[in-house]
């Protein structure tokens, strides 16, 4: 049947693979020079240092993803995870491939050249269009510097650009065919990349669903379609845009958790069932403990509160003063703490009131909820007590002390009835690390806590325990878990405290769901909150329109070379300037239009207003967020948003130069400042190369020259 | 009545859809959506069941049916909210604060607030018109009243909460036209225990709900008057919108939000107006401007004459001095700075007190406590402190601490180099290299050296703002800056409250960045210098433009200084609409009154339910019209209304309850109340179409039935809970909840509950 010769007919858009290829050059060209941290690489490094060690750590700037995306080039260059990342601007050893480490970022920073082409196209603007958003692009200093690095921003731009891009060419497809819905996965997949890389995706992936839901709005109102088809094509649309992404962000932790089975230095941020689920660490000393615990078990119990630091219930053999700095009293007992350090004062043994002994009975008895208990110190065999004294540093809670008798009529409160917080979840049995308890004292009804104030000298700085009778709602302060058990087995006080000496022992595995994980996980990185600090290069939202700040990112350690994060300002006055007239073009037309004069055939206001939608929205999601934040922001929150107004400015132009002039004259005026305008942006692109490239090294003077604006800082080094 | 219209009308629409076979026969008389002005709207269920009667006399009695109901409506809500409105006879919550400010206005003394003057303004005349004489201190919840003239000020705001529920009746008529709908909504609020209880006590809200609800009434209204632009009635409700807008905003900002809702509503009217081709540029031109005027630039009158008021009134010093900039306590009498004079320019051996321009930036303070172990160097701590006090007081000295004995003392000009010598405890104000307490970024700032003898650390030099080298240090006017020799850092007051061991004072840093920020400027605000002569100071009198700003400012930065303290239980705005957690109002223990304001759970989570039903409702009924399925003149009213009305309603909950989200301050459930009314009125407009729909499910007769006896078990389910809970608002004594044989036993519900 071979009767044709067999054809391949390609279509190349030159211009398309000419454009790729200088983002290529611009972004991939030396890429491992310099040979030293670069701002930001020493936050992203640590965690790519992490995985590769596969050591579990948590990050409150962003979900997974984006890590991994780092840890992955440095996966791929041999990266063993052994560099100090302690400063900008240290050095890298020969051992490490700098170049893998920043390849990835690059590559999606020059894939976002070609995407701004095709997306521009996809808008149904032209070739040409198409081309000045490109070459806007590849001649942004900010945005080529921000790829050059082992930093998040071109990843998360990749991945919105790529969402809008095949969304609109799920949309511009004809209605009949189905294979437009593998556009419309793609478009799904990238939102969740998005969302995965850094949560300012969110904002990108939301204005996109409403796209979509106009779109869809529309389909609904459409009525040469038939009813069934308008369902499937509704639930196919659902599918793609809602479930694949949260499907798929959910796997990003799925593997992020996969990879990270290690215990390490974030551990203690989480419940105790999670680190017991880490290799290493506290599944160490947990492996084989008994899972219930029984009347005589030894227990050390820590509170479930992360904050201000994770530590468990201690005693020592140090009383209270007498009479505190504020001339108060106290009942002179024993100390109670709460110790954020390993220490064999951190053991209690359950007792049984009505029984003397202190081992485990055969079959043990467990302790239920409900069951009145008291507790022994271990190496002091004082009893956990708490009565109406005043608490040392929170007034308004009781003392709770281990008791001394002090023969000053004041007896012994030392009941505690056992409150399993979660044992719908769990079981009514009191369980090692699974159960989170609360001891309520039964003289006063009071609950055991934790009120995070530090005490002074006389306590050793350690954490105050009090016990408070307010009992509303839920609070980790009041919670406390088993962390590390065992059956004693010693009733004679010495043996038992060579028994607490010696590490605990036997062994069964303890798993926890990815689901349980997973929402812990998540719920711990958007709740965490690091300290804001102020930083010397931090910006407000509104100076970003201007350009107000710049960023040092790099100083050679002896020269003048230096990187800054400085866009080009041609560029960006080009950008503002789009804005403004978009805004006022749209307003003029919509009045226009309202009164029922129309200046544009239909199809051509569409594709207007689609622009404004994905454009003007896409700035606008991206930008006005940032005013609500009260974090610390940084000039390059803002590339995102200048993205899109990049894709905005040439459309516009077109628009113009189609529709708004009219002679001849005018239209060759326009391409003529067109023109220049590039040859600017161009000029104004190389001017700032050594800043962007960090070579070749100026001089004083002609970084003076490049000081544009009062308000950049930019460094000099005296010699 | 209905039968033979509705088969006619039906006939000519001649339809054949799935849907429309489903009813047989539709019984509702259409409805004319057309406005009736004020009247009752005609023709709904409930009246057209007496069908022979004429059309004539059934209007007659629908009128008079709608006053028998807004009768009823009135007296419910009155006599709800008047009953034991002196109980109990001590002050409770927030009267302390609100009662406080209202005798401050009698007593006509300045202070600060973080709301707008107007809703304490009208408590303090309530209490002037009913015989209080402000005397009663106010000083915390639990004190008695005693024989002071209370019940006055409580009056006024049930009266004015005894309204709410009346407006919601005619808001809910006037979006549904339907009074079982307006029935509803009006007596979800009656019998509601939160409702009552917030009204009922000497606080902010019944005033800010009144003019919140008094707005959106006149906005409604007001769209009804679409047909005749320009009328009286049309510029009455106009003009009524504007100044309830003013009002609510008068009284707190979160009248921003209502503002807000009636905004959106305008934009969207003038839209519709310049769509209408029928109407010339000019008139548009006059609707536009109408609006402005009646929107915008009467209510700032009124809201700025309220605030003119304000400061006139309240002349007297008083305990919010110190919030205020220094030219602003000029005014007050019995400042120190009213009327004061003092020597014009800086000078040597001076006594002053230096204030920080940050507005509600403190007194530069120091005090014999050293900084805690720790917390950088163990020096004597310097703070900033917000009120008049001897600890503010510094001495200006030369670098080499030899006073000139000359008659006339040396000025201090911009570049000089001062040592500044805190005069009580003669410590030089000092800093180094040590992180700050709680800025671990900026250095730390201590009290240094005995008797004006330290180190090269207690140099500083004087940098006038915008000045040259040689510029002289005007008291009161000059912004200065105050730069460390030896480290170069700037003096700095970052906001931030210290912990227990600095007083709950605020920090004071030496800053490394050099930004001129109101933070790190100051100014000399109390300047004592026996050798030089005194100039007066009334020059300095702010415009009333500049008191105005000022006060706004300080308000604001008040609103988001209220920060959640670590020991308080703290109040999300997620706990409020599922009725999570109330606020005490009186009485903790078995012995005493103790009232607890908290919604009537049953309306509130009602409320919830119906808020997700009229989402699935809009929903379907919005995705019927798009898809163009036929449906009856009954049923595209009904979307109408739903869309229409309850999206208003939907769109005023959001506004008064999502913003809450965003915002850093420490919140309160009651909070919610303004966003209860709304979601209140919305349950009246989804249950009764709910009902309305029964057809959808039953053929006619049982349909009515059941629309019948889905309005019954409605009634009494708000009756039989509010008879339940009723203890909550009109007080509760004897053992609390959790034990037998308490007034409320087995009612609670939620462990969070606290009665």
């Amino acid at each position: 049947m071979l009767q044709l010769p067999l054809v391949v007919t390609a279509q190349v858009d030159l211009v398309l693979v000419l454009v790729s290829l200088l983002a290529f050059w611009t972004r991939l060209s030396r890429l491992s020079y310099p040979n030293a941290v670069v701002f930001d690489e020493v936050y992203y490094g640590q965690f790519v240092s992490l995985y590769m060690k596969r050591v579990f750590f948590i990050d409150d700037s962003g979900p997974p993803l984006g890590h991994m995306i780092l840890a992955f080039g440095a996966y791929l260059g041999g990266f063993d995870g052994n560099f100090l990342w302690n400063r900008i601007g240290a050095d890298y050893p020969s051992s490490v491939s700098v170049w893998s480490l920043r390849l990835l970022p690059a590559l999606c920073g020059s894939l976002c050249v070609p995407l701004v082409y095709l997306l521009t196209l996809e808008l149904n603007f032209s070739h040409l269009a198409a081309l000045g958003a490109a070459l806007l692009l590849l001649l942004e200093n900010s945005l080529i510097v921000q790829s050059r690095f082992m930093l998040l921003e071109s990843v998360l731009i990749f991945f919105v650009l790529l969402a809008f891009l095949s969304y609109l060419r799920f949309h511009n497809a004809p209605n009949s065919s189905w294979s437009r819905f593998s556009w419309l996965l793609l478009s799904g997949a990238s939102c969740a990349a998005a969302v995965g890389v850094k949560y300012m995706g969110v904002f990108s992936y939301l204005l996109l669903l409403g796209v979509a839901s106009l779109h869809t709005w529309n389909l609904i109102g459409d009525h040469t379609v038939s009813h069934l088809n308008v369902c499937v094509q509704c639930v196919c649309r659902f599918m793609c845009l809602v479930v694949v992404p949260v499907l798929l962000y959910v796997f990003w932790f799925y593997i992020h958790l996969g990879l990270l089975s290690h215990s390490g230095p974030h551990d203690q941020l989480m419940s105790s069932a999670f680190q017991a689920s880490l290799q290493g660490g506290l599944s160490r000393i947990t492996q084989g403990q008994p899972l219930e615990v029984a009347y005589g078990s030894q227990v050390t119990l820590r509170s479930s509160a992360s904050q201000p630091i994770p530590c468990w219930l201690h005693s020592h053999r140090a009383n209270y003063p007498v009479r505190y700095e504020n001339g108060r009293g106290s009942s002179h007992q024993q100390q109670v703490t709460c110790y954020p350090f390993k220490d064999v004062n951190n053991w209690w043994i359950i007792k049984d009131p009505g029984k003397q002994k202190l081992v485990v009975g055969s079959p043990p008895q467990p302790v239920r909820h409900g069951d009145v208990i008291q507790l022994v110190h271990g190496m002091t065999s004082r009893f956990l007590n708490s009565h109406d004294v005043a608490a040392p540093m929170s007034p308004h809670a009781q003392e709770v002390s281990g008791y001394i008798d002090f023969n000053v009529s004041m007896a012994a409160q030392n009941l505690w009835r056992v409150h399993i917080s979660n044992r719908e979840a769990e079981s009514d049995v009191w369980k090692t690390i699974l159960s989170e308890v609360r001891l309520v004292h039964v003289n006063t009804s009071a609950v055991l806590k934790l009120s995070g104030v530090s005490l002074p000298d006389w306590g050793f700085r350690q954490l105050e325990v009090v016990a408070e009778k307010l009992f509303k709602g839920h609070s980790s302060v009041l919670g406390w878990t088993v962390e590390e058990h065992r059956y004693g087995t010693s009733q004679e006080q010495k043996e038992r405290e060579a028994e607490l000496h010696s590490p605990t022992h036997i062994d069964i595995d303890r798993k926890m769901s990815f689901w349980a994980k997973f929402l812990e996980l998540q719920w711990k990185m958007l709740t965490v909150k690091q300290e804001d600090s102020e930083h010397k290069y931090s910006s407000s939202p509104l100076e970003w329109i201007t350009m107000e700040t710049n960023i040092a990112y790099w100083l050679h350690s002896s020269t003048n070379a230096q990187i800054h994060l400085i866009g080009n300002p041609v560029s960006w006055g080009v950008a503002n300037l789009s804005l403004l007239a978009y805004q006022l073009l749209a307003a003029v037309y919509l009045v226009r239009r309202r009164r029922g004069i129309k200046d544009l055939p239909d199809a051509v206001w569409c594709r207007f207003s689609c622009l404004g939608c994905v454009c003007v929205g896409g700035w606008v999601v991206n930008f006005v967020p940032f005013l609500l934040m009260e974090k610390t922001l940084f000039l390059y929150h803002y590339l995102p948003a200048l993205c899109y107004l990049y894709v905005l400015s040439p459309a516009l132009l077109e628009h113009a130069h189609t529709h708004l002039l009219s002679s001849a004259i005018q239209r060759q005026a326009l391409g003529v400042c067109v023109s220049a305008v590039l040859l600017t942006v161009f000029l104004s692109y190389r001017n700032f190369c050594p800043l962007t490239y960090g070579s070749p090294e100026l001089s004083a003077n002609q970084l003076q020259g490049l000081r544009w604006r009062e308000t950049w800082d930019i460094l000099y080094r005296h010699r | 009545m209905a039968k033979g219209e509705s088969i006619t009308q039906w006939n000519k629409s001649g339809d054949t859809s799935t849907l429309r076979n489903r009813k047989s026969f539709p019984t509702s008389a259409p409805n004319t959506p057309v406005s009736k002005g004020q009247s009752c709207p005609t023709g709904n269920d409930a009246q057209s069941s007496n069908g022979t009667s004429a059309q004539f006399s059934s209007r007659l009695s629908d009128r008079h049916m709608c006053t028998v109901l807004l009768v009823l409506v009135v007296g419910l809500s009155f006599s709800t909210r008047l009953y034991k409105i002196t109980e109990p006879p001590h002050v409770c919550w927030d009267e302390t604060h609100f009662g406080k400010m209202g005798s401050y206005y009698i007593n006509r003394t300045f202070f600060f607030d973080v709301h707008p003057p107007l809703g304490k303004m009208l408590i303090g005349l309530a209490g002037y018109m009913t015989g209080y004489d402000g005397t009663f201190p106010f000083m915390k919840p639990g004190d008695k009243y005693e024989h002071h003239n209370y019940w006055g000020m409580r009056g006024f705001c049930a009266v004015l909460g005894s309204l709410l529920p009346i407006f919601a009746y005619l808001i809910v008529l006037e979006l549904s036209r339907s009074e079982t709908a307006a029935l509803i909504a009006a007596s979800l609020l009656i019998f509601d225990t939160g409702c009552i209880t917030i009204s009922q006590y000497i606080l902010l809200d019944p005033i800010l709900m009144f003019f919140i609800m008094a707005a959106v009434l006149s906005m409604v209204k007001f769209n009804q008057q679409v047909y005749r632009p320009f009328s009286a009635s049309w510029w009455l409700w106009l003009v009524l919108t504007g100044v309830n807008l003013a009002g609510a905003l008068g009284v707190k900002f979160v009248g921003l939000f209502v503002i807000l809702l009636v905004g959106l509503n305008t934009v969207w009217d003038l839209w519709r107006l310049l769509g209408d081709l029928s109407l010339s540029l000019v008139d548009i031109a006059k609707h536009f401007l109408a609006r402005v005027v009646g929107l915008i630039l009467f209510p700032l009158f009124f809201y700025v004459t309220v605030f003119a008021i304000h400061f006139v009134v309240l002349n007297k010093s008083g305990p919010g001095d110190g919030f205020f900039s220094s030219a602003f306590q000029s005014r007050l009498i019995g400042n120190n700075l009213h009327n004061a004079s003092m020597p014009e320019y800086l000078a040597y051996g001076s006594t002053i007190t230096v204030k920080n321009l940050r507005i509600a930036g403190g007194y530069l303070h120091s005090h014999w406590h050293l900084y805690p172990e720790g917390v950088g160097a163990r020096q004597q701590q310097v703070t900033a402190y917000l009120h008049k006090d001897y600890n503010n007081l510094w001495l200006v000295h030369r670098q080499n601490s030899n006073e000139s004995q000359s008659p006339t003392p040396d000025l201090v000009r911009h570049g000089d180099i001062i040592r500044l010598e805190h005069k009580e405890t003669t410590r030089n104000l000092h800093s180094h290299l040590h992180e700050a307490p709680l800025t671990k970024k900026h250095f730390q700032v201590t009290g240094y050296g005995n008797n004006g003898t330290g180190d090269a650390n207690d140099l500083w030099q004087v940098e006038v703002c915008g000045g040259q080298k040689g510029d002289l240090v005007k008291v009161l006017r000059s912004k200065v800056r105050f730069l460390h020799r030896a480290t170069g850092c700037v003096l700095y007051s970052s906001g931030k409250t210290l912990p227990k061991w600095g007083w709950e004072q605020v920090e004071v840093t030496c800053s490394p960045y050099l930004k001129e920020t109101p933070s790190s400027q100051w100014n000399i605000e109390d300047h004592i210098n026996p050798k030089l002569p005194n100039i007066s100071l009334s020059v300095l009198k702010p415009h009333f433009l500049e008191i105005l700003l000022e006060s706004h400012i300080v308000m604001i930065r008040g609103n988001s200084g209220l920060k959640p303290k670590d020991n308080e239980m703290n109040s999300k705005p997620w706990h409020w609409p599922i009725n999570y957690q109330g606020l005490r109002f009186s009485g903790v223990n078995e012995t005493e009154y103790r009232v607890y304001l908290l919604g009537n759970p049953v309306l509130w989570w009602m409320n919830l339910a119906s808020l997700g039903l009229y989402l699935i409702m809009v929903a379907v009924a919005s995705v019927a019209l798009q898809r163009g399925f036929s449906l009856s003149q009954k049923r595209k009213e009904h979307s109408h209304v739903l869309m229409r009305g309850g999206g208003l309603l939907l769109l005023g909950w959001l506004l008064h309850y999502a913003p809450f989200y965003t915002m850093g301050r420490v919140l309160y459930y009651h909070h919610y109340f303004p966003a209860m009314l709304f979601s209140s009125m919305l349950t009246g407009i989804t249950l009764d179409i709910l009902l309305k729909s029964a057809d959808l499910l039953l053929r006619p007769p049982y349909s009515d039935w059941l629309q019948r006896a889905g309005q019954l078990v409605l009634l009494f389910t708000v009756l039989h809970s509010f008879y339940l809970f009723h203890p909550l608002s009109y007080g509760m004594t004897g053992p609390l909840a959790h034990e037998p044989g308490s007034s409320m036993a087995g009612l609670k519900w939620m462990d969070s509950w606290e009665f």
